[in-house]
């Protein structure tokens, strides 16, 4: 394939460019729920407020990292190292523009599955070294939720592995030159897109960091930098679900005038507002309606939707 | 290069599965476990089955792993089991299991010297094992899918009277 992918300079760019876009969402989260919600939102701080960012980083930085007595101190300190770690290694796959990327994976859908299935550790191995019951509530809750919602994920994304014919995430790409997967796959984008708000336990399904009932759930022990790494995590998730959203359904890069990879950027940034929109806009479900619509409709959704994909595939093939 | 990183990812996979059985702990037993796993997964990729490589990290670590620990952390095993774990791990205890695994570790030596040197590094597509698996070993993969089932109903059914009372309670 292109030579240019995976030179020091794209990684540099991408890993920097990743971790500002996670960053700069911290902002953008707080003053878009503040317009939806008819009130200002962090504008203080700088042009706009474009410098709360660097406010709260100095803030979280400088903060005392302390580690209760009580916990599991080893599991304590990995458990935020985790969700950086897999969040950013699965962008790895991630097919920014023809030639622009790190690696050109033959199983890149699939690595992005395992890799988002290992995020949960983050979260169950938090609870657990936190050693506190609102926590193991919270990591619990988290295990449950995300190993159900990764079914429905996982299944999802087999409709758009058929009319595809790959897992390959640039051949992906490539396929919706005819027709964005959005419109065949509908159901599996809306599978998807579900499931992936409750994979990076965002509101409205962030159950495990639920703060009326369980002050904040799995990282309620943490503090200073341990739990800016949570939540530059769950940003770096919502980052990543929305390019994937995009690759899968969307026509990745595809797109007329602009150059693909201001098509991708810019597709990008509608998917993480729409995940910012559902949080202003949805309240939260209780834990059993969770697993209620989890396996009562999302999984026959799903279901119907691989089988229905199967035989039009098969009926147009012959 | 790749034997390099072969011989690093079975090094590891060897010195976290000893961790595995010697942890007092049962959660760290579990995370060694889970650095085992992904140590192997990345065996199988070096050794160019990606597909397995891959489903290996999504099956194995990223839902049966997640399903123990979630167990564990439910049960909430506390100073108590460390304890009763460490008296199980006397030092005598060793010697049986031990004389057992060198035995068959001896017969897996003879095997290997016996078959010679097997070709690695040939790439599986997912293709291929999906034809494999719903042609030849069809019934295999029926016989496991029902064993599954079976699994299921009979979870479904450990969990019935529970819900019947708390609906009575309501």
């Amino acid at each position: 394939m292109n030579e240019s992918i995976g030179s020091p300079l794209q990684i540099a760019g991408i890993l920097i460019g990743v971790i500002l876009t996670a960053a700069w969402l911290i902002w953008v989260e707080r003053r878009m729920i503040g317009i939806w919600q008819d009130r200002l939102g962090p504008n203080r701080v700088g042009p706009l407020g474009l410098g709360q960012v660097i406010a709260d980083m100095i803030k979280i930085f400088f903060k005392d990292d302390w580690i209760p007595p009580f916990a599991d101190k080893a599991v304590f300190v990995i458990a935020p190292v985790i969700i950086m770690v897999t969040m950013l290694t699965a962008f790895v796959v991630v097919p920014f523009a023809p030639g622009i990327g790190i690696i050109d994976f033959n199983f890149g859908l699939l690595y992005f599955l395992a890799l988002s299935s290992l995020a949960v550790y983050s979260a169950v191995l938090a609870g657990y070294a936190s050693n506190n019951k609102y926590a193991l509530l919270g990591a619990l809750r988290a295990a449950a939720q995300t190993v159900s919602y990764e079914v429905f994920m996982g299944l999802s994304l087999m409709g758009v592995v058929m009319l595809s014919g790959s897992f390959n995430l640039r051949e992906i790409v490539e396929a919706q030159r005819d027709g964005w997967f959005c419109i065949s796959q509908f159901f599996g984008l809306l599978v998807f897109l579900i499931a992936a708000v409750a994979e990076s336990h965002r509101s409205p399904l962030d159950l495990p960091e639920a703060e009326q009932e369980l002050i904040a759930g799995f990282h309620t022990e943490y503090s200073g930098m341990k739990f800016g790494m949570f939540f530059v995590g769950e940003y770096l998730g919502v980052t990543l679900s929305s390019a994937m959203i995009v690759t899968l359904f969307f026509g990745g890069w595809l797109g007329p005038v602009l150059p693909p990879l201001v098509w991708f950027c810019l597709k990008t940034t509608i998917g993480i507002l729409f995940f910012v929109l559902l949080r202003a806009a949805l309240p939260r479900p209780r834990y059993d309606q969770l697993m209620m619509f989890g396996w009562k409709v999302m999984l026959p959704i799903a279901l119907v939707n691989l089988v229905a994909t199967g035989g039009v595939a098969l009926w147009l093939e012959s | 290069m790749e034997l390099v990183l072969f011989y690093i990812a079975a090094t590891v996979a060897v010195f976290s599965t000893v961790m595995v059985i010697t942890r007092l702990n049962t959660v760290h037993a579990l995370l060694y476990l889970i650095v085992s796993l992904l140590a192997v997964g990345i065996v199988f990729y070096l050794m160019g089955a990606y597909f397995a490589a891959v489903l290996e990290v999504i099956v194995y670590a990223g839902a049966i792993m997640v399903l123990f620990v979630f167990v564990i952390m439910m049960l909430n095993l506390g100073k108590a089991t460390i304890e009763q774990e460490r008296a199980w791990l006397r030092p005598g205890m060793w010697i049986g299991p031990v004389l057992l695994s060198l035995t068959l570790m001896t017969e897996l030596i003879v095997m290997f010297i016996q078959s010679g040197s097997v070709a690695a590094g040939h790439v599986v597509e997912a293709k291929s094992v999906g034809i494999l698996l719903y042609g030849p070993y069809l019934l295999a993969v029926e016989l496991a899918s029902m064993l599954l089932l079976a699994g299921l109903v009979g979870a479904y059914h450990l969990a019935r009277p529970m819900a019947r009372e708390s609906k009575e309670m309501r």
